[in-house]
C-alpha cells in the first residue's frame, strides 16, 4: 500500500511514532537526535525518510505512524518540491491534525530561496500547523523538539480529552465566518 | 550617491507609503515572514528610459557598487548640498589626522562633491518624498571604493542625519526575480550570456556551479512564460527558473534548486548576494536603480 493511512494498524502500548520527511539528511538526523534526548515517559520511535512513498517491503514491520513532520528548508526550493510531491502519498484523513510542516532555516532570511507566501498557502491548503524554526541554533532546536514531543503525545492519544483534531481548530483565523 | 526623489514644494509623501498600493516584489513582512498582504506579487516590468542623459550617468556603469539600505534622513535639505560636502570633507580630514583611517601616503586634502543627478528620477507616477516631519527618504546608498572611506562617509551620515546604514544583502529569491526581469529585456546589440552562479553547501570542498545561457534563448523562454507584457508575477518567475533547473537536471542530474544562487549576470546588470551590483547598460539604468531602491525600502521596514 503506497498511501500512508493513520488508522490501518493497531497502536503500540505507551509509545508514539514520528515520521520525519525531508530531503536534507543532516537536518533530519540532528532534529531526531534532539527529540530523543527529551525527557519523556513514553517510548518514541522516529522514522526518517527523504520523501514518500515509503518502501513497501518493510510495511509490515513499521508501526502505526502518529505524526508526520514535513521538513521544508527555506534555503532550498528542492525541499519544497519534494515535500509537495510526497503529500500525494498521504491519505486525506492524516490531515486532521496528524501532519505538521516544519520550516527550517528562518534565521537567515537573506538566504531564502522560496517565497514565504507559497509555504504558508501550503499549510492553509492542507489545514496543518506550520512551525518555523532555525535548527542550527541549539535553543530553538530544543524548543522545537519539545513542541513536537507534545504534539506527538496528543496525536498518539496519550492525553485524555485532547485529540489531534484540536490542532485543526487552532488553524482557523479569527476573521473566518 | 543616493537615488534621489524630486523636490518640488513643501508637501510630499514617503515613497514607501505610496507604494503600499502597488504590491512590491520583494516580500514585505506583515507579521509573518515576508508575506505581503496581497499575496500575489506584481511589479511593472523593467522599462527603459531614453530621456536619461548617458553622459552624466556614465560613471555609474560597469563599476561594482556595494549596496546599503538607509533609513530616512532627518532634516536633509537638497539646497544644502554644498555645505554638506564641506562638512563631510572636513570630517574625513579630521578622521584621517586622528589616524583612524590608516593609509600611508594619501594626501590630506579631500575634495567632496555632492551633486544630484536629476536624470535619475523615476517617472512622474512615483511620487516622491513627502517631508513628513522633516524626514527625507533616500533609501539606497551605493558605494565604490576603499572600505575606509565608505565607513567614514557612512558614519558621518549617521551622525549628521540620525539614520542607520545597513549592508543590503540580496536573497536568492530576489536574485531570481532580477535574472527573470533582466533576461527578458529587449536589447538592440549583441548581448552577453545570462549567467547564474550557484554555491553548493554542505560539502567538504566548496563547489561553485556556473550556468551560462545564450541570451536569446533566455529571452525566448521568458517570452513564452510572461503572460502580460509590462507585468511580472511570482508564478512566472518560478516557472522560468524551474525550466532552467529542469534543463540542467536533465543533462547533469544535479538539482540546482537545492543549491544556493549567489550571483546572476546578464547584459543589463549583474548582482551578487552580498549586495554588490554592476550596471552595464545605460538605457536600463533608472529601471535597475528603481528595483534596488524598492529592495532597500523593503529591508528597512
Amino acid at each position: 500500500m503506497a498511501v500512508l493511512r493513520p488508522f490501518d494498524k493497531l497502536p503500540t502500548l505507551n509509545s508514539g511514532t514520528l515520521l520525519l520527511v525531508g530531503p536534507d539528511e543532516a537536518l533530519r538526523q540532528q532534529l531526531a537526535e534532539t527529540i530523543l534526548q527529551e525527557k519523556r515517559d513514553f517510548n518514541i520511535s522516529i522514522h526518517l525518510a527523504t520523501s514518500l512513498p515509503l518502501p513497501s517491503e518493510r510495511d509490515h514491520l513499521r508501526p502505526r505512524i502518529d505524526l508526520i513532520v514535513f521538513m521544508i528548508d527555506i534555503k532550498s526550493k528542492y525541499s519544497l518540491k519534494k515535500v509537495e510531491c510526497s503529500l500525494a502519498h498521504v491519505d486525506a484523513s492524516f490531515f486532521l491534525g496528524k501532519v505538521c510542516f516544519l520550516v527550517t532555516g528562518v534565521g537567515k532570511v537573506n538566504a531564502c530561496s522560496i517565497e514565504m507566501n507559497a509555504v504558508c498557502k501550503l499549510g492553509e491548503a492542507y489545514c496543518s500547523p506550520m512551525l518555523f524554526c532555525e535548527l542550527e541554533l541549539e535553543d530553538t532546536r530544543v524548543a522545537t523538539a519539545q513542541r513536537l514531543v507534545r504534539m506527538l503525545r496528543i496525536c498518539a492519544g496519550h492525553i485524555p480529552g485532547v485529540s489531534a483534531l484540536s490542532f485543526v481548530s487552532l488553524m482557523r483565523k479569527s476573521d473566518d465566518n | 550617491m543616493a537615488e534621489e526623489a524630486p523636490e518640488d514644494g513643501a508637501v510630499r509623501t514617503l515613497p514607501s507609503l505610496r507604494r503600499l498600493s502597488r504590491a512590491l516584489p520583494f516580500g514585505r513582512s506583515h507579521g509573518r515572514l515576508g508575506v505581503s498582504s496581497s499575496g500575489r506579487h506584481i511589479v511593472p516590468a523593467l522599462c527603459s528610459q531614453e530621456k536619461a542623459d548617458p553622459q552624466k550617468t556614465a560613471f555609474l556603469l560597469r563599476k561594482a557598487w556595494t549596496l546599503y539600505s538607509v533609513t530616512p534622513l532627518y532634516r536633509f535639505r537638497r539646497c544644502r548640498l554644498r555645505d554638506y560636502a564641506r562638512l563631510l570633507g572636513a570630517f574625513i580630514a579630521a578622521e584621517k589626522q586622528k589616524g583612524l583611517a590608516v593609509e600611508v601616503g594619501v594626501e590630506l586634502d579631500i575634495k567632496v562633491a555632492l551633486s544630484s543627478l536629476a536624470d535619475l528620477r523615476g517617472s512622474e507616477l512615483d511620487q516622491d518624498a513627502l517631508l513628513v516631519q522633516h524626514f527625507t527618504c533616500l533609501p539606497l546608498f551605493l558605494t565604490h571604493g576603499p572600505e575606509s572611506y565608505t565607513s567614514l562617509v557612512g558614519s558621518w551620515f549617521q551622525k549628521t542625519f540620525d539614520c542607520c546604514f545597513r549592508r543590503l544583502a540580496i536573497s536568492p529569491l530576489n536574485l531570481s526575480w532580477m535574472v527573470a526581469m533582466w533576461a527578458g529585456c529587449k536589447l538592440d546589440r549583441a548581448a552577453s550570456a545570462v549567467e547564474l552562479i550557484f554555491s553548493v553547501p554542505c560539502l567538504a570542498q566548496p563547489l561553485d556551479i556556473s550556468y551560462a545561457i545564450h541570451p536569446e534563448d533566455a529571452k525566448a523562454l521568458w517570452d513564452t512564460v510572461q503572460k502580460t507584457p509590462g507585468e511580472i508575477t511570482q508564478e512566472e518567475v518560478d516557472v522560468f527558473m524551474d525550466c532552467l533547473y529542469a534543463h540542467f537536471h536533465r543533462h547533469f542530474k544535479i538539482h540546482l534548486s537545492a543549491a544556493k544562487l549567489v550571483k546572476v549576470s546578464t547584459a543589463i546588470a549583474s548582482a551578487h548576494c552580498d549586495g554588490i551590483v554592476k550596471i552595464l547598460h545605460s538605457q536600463y539604468l533608472p529601471g535597475v536603480l528603481m528595483l534596488l531602491t524598492e529592495l532597500a525600502i523593503s529591508q528597512i521596514q
